[in-house]
């Protein structure tokens, strides 16, 4: 059990470490107006690869037609600014139906 | 300015909690202790690492592989804090507590506001809110085991990208240069995703940053 302990904290503490390094620097080292805008465009690029695997891929393959369906109509709501709980609900409502329907 | 922000934050929390039960019920149906999870959710807070450990656990990877492969998925975080450091400001108590906070959806939600003090406000309210419907569903899913069944069912697994889909629309549609970079980059990540361990393709996707803001690009 004490391995497992082991892992939990060297987990915890190297990903509070990735965590603080953000706020740490801020006001110690003085980022340049373009880096500060590198990093902001770098969270949405990280943000949109998160959505795009996440939508398609499980476990390093396809993930089946239900996830990105639902995702996609998700998708088509939030783009004709549909509110944000219809977007979510939607995505999750067709994903759900479909698989009841038996599309994996 | 606080009643829209609890609402659409509310929605995630919902989605979280249920799949926050789901790591509990996994990790305990598979054989840990109840303690495991619920320990693992307060101090890592990262819900993707926290399923691959223990992923890798149950499949008696050992825990330096688990540890490992939970590490290399949060390296992002460290990109995350670089870009909201100066939503959590200058008090150390903020800049400690705000750092534990910082997640995928956290950081979606308070980037896609419009402006600093309502970045601040949605920062706080989605990462304490979170946090605490997180970690109460792992709680709740650790002690009732295996009773809720598989939590594809609901489609919940669609929700996800489905919230950041909505988060992040407003940044593509009004900035090209990031739109392309963040196209180039989804594009390179799906293509190694077969080929690299999880984690490495959102790093990967970073690459589409070359050649970014030449034109003059800006970022809302």
């Amino acid at each position: 059990m004490s391995a497992t302990v082991a892992m939990i904290l060297a987990l915890a503490v190297g990903t509070y470490a990735f965590r603080l390094v953000g706020p740490v620097l801020h006001g110690r080292v003085a980022i340049p107006p373009r880096v500060q805008e590198l990093l902001s465009a770098g969270a949405i690029v990280l943000l949109v690869a998160l959505l795009a695997t996440g939508a398609l891929t499980e476990g390093g393959g396809f993930a089946g037609w239900a996830r990105p369906a639902g995702v996609l109509v998700g998708g088509v709501l939030a783009w004709r600014r549909a509110p944000f709980p219809v977007v979510v609900l939607g995505a999750a409502g067709v994903t759900a139906v479909l698989r009841a329907a038996g599309v994996a | 300015m606080m009643a829209p922000l609890v609402r659409d934050s509310a929605l995630v929390w919902l989605a979280s909690g249920v799949v926050g039960v789901s790591f509990g019920a996994i990790s305990v149906t598979g054989g840990l202790p109840v303690w495991v999870p619920v320990v693992m959710s307060l101090v890592v807070y990262a819900g993707s690492a926290q399923f691959s450990a223990v992923g890798v656990l149950l499949a008696g990877g050992g825990p330096v592989a688990a540890a490992a492969t939970g590490l290399l998925l949060n390296t992002r975080t460290l990109a995350f804090s670089l870009a909201v450091a100066d939503i959590l400001g200058r008090g150390r108590l903020a800049r400690l507590l705000g750092a534990h906070l910082v997640t995928d959806e956290t950081v979606a939600f308070a980037l896609a506001q419009s402006d600093p003090a309502r970045r601040r406000a949605a920062f706080w309210i989605s990462g304490f809110g979170l946090f605490a419907v997180w970690n109460l569903g792992v709680l709740a899913g650790a002690l009732a085991g295996d009773a809720l069944g598989d939590t594809g069912t609901y489609g919940l697994d669609a929700a996800f990208p489905a919230v950041l889909v909505a988060l992040v629309l407003p940044a593509l549609r009004e900035n090209p240069a990031v739109r392309r970079a963040a196209l180039l980059g989804a594009a390179l990540a799906l293509a190694v995703t077969p080929a690299v361990p999880a984690g490495v393709p959102v790093l990967v996707a970073l690459a589409g940053l070359a050649g970014h803001g030449r034109d003059g690009g800006r970022t809302a």
